[in-house]
This record gives C-alpha cells, sequence and structure tokens, in this order.
C-alpha cells in the first residue's frame, strides 16, 4: 500500500473539504478499497475517512413514506433497522458476503464501487431511489452508468440513499458459492402504481431494468405473468461460474422467485 | 490515542497504512490472530470489535473505535473459553492455521443467536474458511456450545 494523509472528518462539510484536494478519495467500510489499495489498484493520496460522520449513519422512515439510509451505515445496520419497514432490503443486506463484511461495508461504498455483482445496487434501480450526495440529488435511473461506473464526479460523497418503500418487494440471489456475491440476482418491488424489476450479477453493462417483465407483472403481479417472457443471452457475462445462456436463465427463475416471495 | 485489546491498553501505529492484523502481529507480540490471504477473503483474521466480527486485515488500526478481543483474550487465566473447550473436545481442526479466526468468528455466531441449527450455523459462519475442511466438526463444536447456553 503507497502512503497517504489520513482525514476522519466529523461532518459531511469537512469531509467535502478535505476531498477538494487532487487524488482524495473517500473510505467507507474499506472492504473493498483496503484490498485495491493493498494491490496498488488505487493509491490515494488523501483517505478520508466517512464512518465518523454521525450524520452519515443509521435507517429512518420519512414523512414522504421513503426509507432514508445514511450513506455510512453498514450493511448489519440495515439488515436490523429496515427490517420491520422494508423486509425486502433488509433480506437483501442480511445476505452480502458474510457477517463480517456486514459489520463494516457500507451502502454508500457499495453504491460508490458499482460492481457488476453487487446487491445494492438492484434494490436503489428496483426501488427508483434517490442517492443524495454533499453536491446534488441523483435519480438511480441515472446513476449507474456501466459496471464499475457511476454519475459520481471524483471525491463526490454519498451522504444518503432513499428509496420510496414498496408494497411488497424481494430479493433473490443465486449465490456464487466462493465470493458470495450475486451470480445473478433479481429485485422485485411493487407500487400502487407499477412494478420494477433490477438485475445484477447479470448484464456486462452492470445492473439493469428488465422493461417487459415489469409491465407483465403491473397487470398481473403473479409468477406466471413471465412465464411466456424470455431474456436474450446477448451481452451477459460469460466466466467460470456460469455462461451467458445461464445468466439469462437465472434472470427469469430468480424474478419469478422474487414475485412468490415477495412481502 | 491507543487501542484497547483484551482489556489492556496499547499504543496507535503512527502510518495510518497499518491494518490492526499487521499492528497486533508486527508491533503488540499478538501473534494469535493469522493471517491467510489479507484481503478479506478467508475470515483467518477475525477477532471482534465490541463483540462483533470484524476482519482485522481490512481494518486500518486508526479506524478502531471500540474494545478488541482476540483470541488471546479467551480464556480466563488456565481455563479455556467454552468455546475453545468445544473445539478440543471435537477436534475441530487439523492444521490449527484457520482455527483462532474460527473460534472467534464461532464465540459470535452464539452470542448473535444464530447457531440454531446445522444449517444456520453453516451460513453464519460462511466467512470462514477451512483449507483442512473440518467444517463438519466446527459445526459440531459451535451446536454443542449454543445447547450447552441454552440448557444453562
Ligand atoms: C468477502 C467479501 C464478500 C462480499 N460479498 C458481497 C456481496 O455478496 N454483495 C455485495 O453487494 N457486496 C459484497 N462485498 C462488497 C462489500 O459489500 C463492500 O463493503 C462494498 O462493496 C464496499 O463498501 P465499503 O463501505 O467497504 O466501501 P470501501 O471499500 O471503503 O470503498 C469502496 C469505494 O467506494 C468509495 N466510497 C465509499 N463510501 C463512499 C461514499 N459514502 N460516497 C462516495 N464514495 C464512497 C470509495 O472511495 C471506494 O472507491 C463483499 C466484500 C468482501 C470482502
Ligand atoms: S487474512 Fe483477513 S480475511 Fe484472510
Ligand atoms: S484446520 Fe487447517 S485450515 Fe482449518
Amino acid at each position: 500500500m503507497h502512503n497517504f494523509d489520513f482525514v476522519k472528518p466529523g461532518t459531511v462539510a469537512d469531509a467535502a473539504a478535505a476531498l477538494q484536494g487532487d487524488e482524495a478519495q473517500p473510505l467507507g467500510g474499506g472492504q473493498t478499497l483496503i484490498p485495491t489499495m493493498k494491490q496498488r489498484l488505487a493509491a490515494p493520496e488523501t483517505l478520508v475517512s466517512l464512518i465518523g460522520i454521525a450524520e452519515m449513519q443509521g435507517v429512518c422512515k420519512t414523512d414522504a413514506g421513503e426509507l432514508s439510509i445514511g450513506g455510512a451505515t453498514t450493511h448489519a445496520t440495515v439488515e436490523a433497522e429496515a427490517a420491520s419497514l422494508f423486509p425486502g432490503l433488509a433480506g437483501l443486506a442480511g445476505r452480502i458476503g458474510d457477517p463480517a463484511v456486514r459489520n463494516r461495508g457500507t451502502i454508500g461504498g457499495s453504491l460508490a464501487n458499482n460492481d457488476p455483482a453487487a446487491c445494492y445496487p438492484a434494490a436503489a434501480l428496483a426501488t427508483g431511489a434517490t442517492i443524495r450526495t454533499d453536491k446534488r440529488e441523483i435519480a438511480a435511473d441515472d446513476y449507474f452508468q456501466g459496471m464499475f461506473t457511476t454519475a459520481l464526479d471524483e471525491g463526490e460523497i454519498i451522504v444518503e440513499v432513499r428509496m420510496p418503500i414498496p408494497e411488497k418487494s424481494n430479493y433473490q440471489k443465486f449465490l456464487q458459492p466462493a465470493s458470495r456475491f450475486a451470480l445473478t440476482g433479481v429485485f422485485v418491488a411493487k407500487y400502487a402504481d407499477g412494478v420494477r424489476v433490477a438485475v445484477t450479477g447479470a448484464s456486462e453493462e452492470g445492473v439493469f431494468r428488465w422493461t417487459e417483465a415489469e409491465q407483465a407483472l403491473g397487470s398481473n403481479f403473479a409468477a406466471d405473468a413471465i412465464s411466456g417472457l424470455s431474456v436474450s443471452a446477448d451481452g451477459m457475462i460469460n466466466d467460470l461460474h456460469g455462461t451467458p445462456e445461464y445468466r439469462a436463465h437465472l434472470v427469469k427463475v430468480l424474478t419469478g422467485r422474487a414475485v412468490m416471495a415477495a412481502a | 490515542m491507543t487501542l484497547c485489546i483484551n482489556g489492556a491498553d496499547y499504543p496507535m501505529p503512527n502510518d495510518p497504512r497499518t491494518t490492526l492484523l499487521d499492528h497486533m502481529r508486527e508491533k503488540l507480540n499478538l501473534t494469535g490472530t493469522k493471517k491467510g490471504c489479507d484481503h478479506g477473503q478467508c475470515g483467518a483474521c477475525t477477532v471482534l470489535v465490541d463483540g462483533k466480527r470484524v476482519l482485522s486485515c481490512l481494518q486500518l488500526a486508526q479506524t478502531v473505535r471500540g474494545d478488541v478481543t482476540t483470541i488471546e483474550g479467551l480464556s480466563k487465566n488456565d481455563t479455556l473459553h467454552p468455546m475453545q473447550a468445544a473445539f478440543l473436545e471435537h477436534d475441530a481442526y487439523q492444521c490449527g492455521f484457520c482455527t483462532p479466526g474460527q473460534i472467534m468468528s464461532a464465540v459470535a455466531c452464539v452470542s448473535e443467536g444464530h447457531a440454531g441449527s446445522d444449517a444456520e450455523i453453516a451460513d453464519w459462519m460462511s466467512g470462514n474458511l477451512c483449507r483442512c475442511a473440518a467444517y463438519p466438526q466446527i459445526r459440531a463444536a459451535i451446536a454443542s456450545v449454543a445447547q450447552a447456553e441454552a440448557e444453562g
């Protein structure tokens, strides 16, 4: 690991100021960034720790019926604090990686990283979340821009993620057994005015919405509603864990399971 | 700033790059915690911070807030912690390299209430790999401690 100046601010304003400099980078739970720095694939000159910022911690329900999650909230905290308000999201958070990773990893770090097999991007896209940074608000539909690519500027901080709470939702994750990332994962969210379906772990472009399934489920929220649909294998990830055809097949199977399990 | 480990105060490292794992092993003579992968993949470096498991290879020492417990902190004088005794009883290791991490994770697995069935234990111990594949014995050791606690 190359050396860096380490800053541990207590407010978003102080963190934003520290991130003004060249080659400055935020640090969340470090579950992705620390290994990357050890490999010297990242070498920030200034590292700005976000975990001590109180205004970026915790889960609550807003007056507008959204779930507000502080950008530095750990997966384990979301699992516990969202359990009654938004069980679909708590279920997702509680199956990320393993317990030690969940005790440190944060939602902001996961969304900033936008790993093509990460879980939170599916929830953010399926709920049409708003990603609030220190500078602006970004709609999830504009935020994800391909694997490991987002609308964030350099040094921009995810302060809060707001997700409209669905009537029913569920996340189905087909485990890649070694890493426990999603070999493919599907988040289904049902609202009064429609259904949204987001898929992670499948496409080379990262998380995406399966709009045909959204339409079919919008008129009939039952697993049968998608039985006539098929998913193209074009552009799906091909690796030793699964072929594009296998992943395309999983998208449909997992969507059906998520609809059946939605609560 | 100091680090509280197993009830004793230790100095923080000056170099911000130093992980909790390297600091304990290289500077504090606390070598019970093992380094397997150094990348968050294997769980050999698992310690507890305020009772919660974390990977000490992925935590910069300067970001530790809370009391650290390592394998050295489990026994009381010459009496093994029940989880250590159960690992002996059930032969829950071969080479022993993963064992300190397994035991720390196992202590949390029981205290969290996630040791209700074999499948639940397997799920909540999934972050701790064992190259010797002592998994059935590890799960049996954890189940025996959970059962003994339930029976009071
Ligand atoms: C063994 C293992 C298994 C895992 N399994 C899964 C899994 O199943 N599913 C899954 O989704 N993830 C998984 N992960 C990833 C894990 O969820 C990470 O915690 C997460 O991807 C990164 O979060 P972090 O807080 O650790 O971020 P860090 O590692 O600290 O940072 C990651 C990136 O995000 C940036 N960043 C951090 N916080 C913010 C913020 N608030 N605003 C802007 N930028 C920020 C950093 O600069 C860095 O570029 C796994 C990780 C490990 C080690
Ligand atoms: S040494 Fe920390 S997880 Fe492997
Ligand atoms: S006992 Fe050898 S690695 Fe687990």
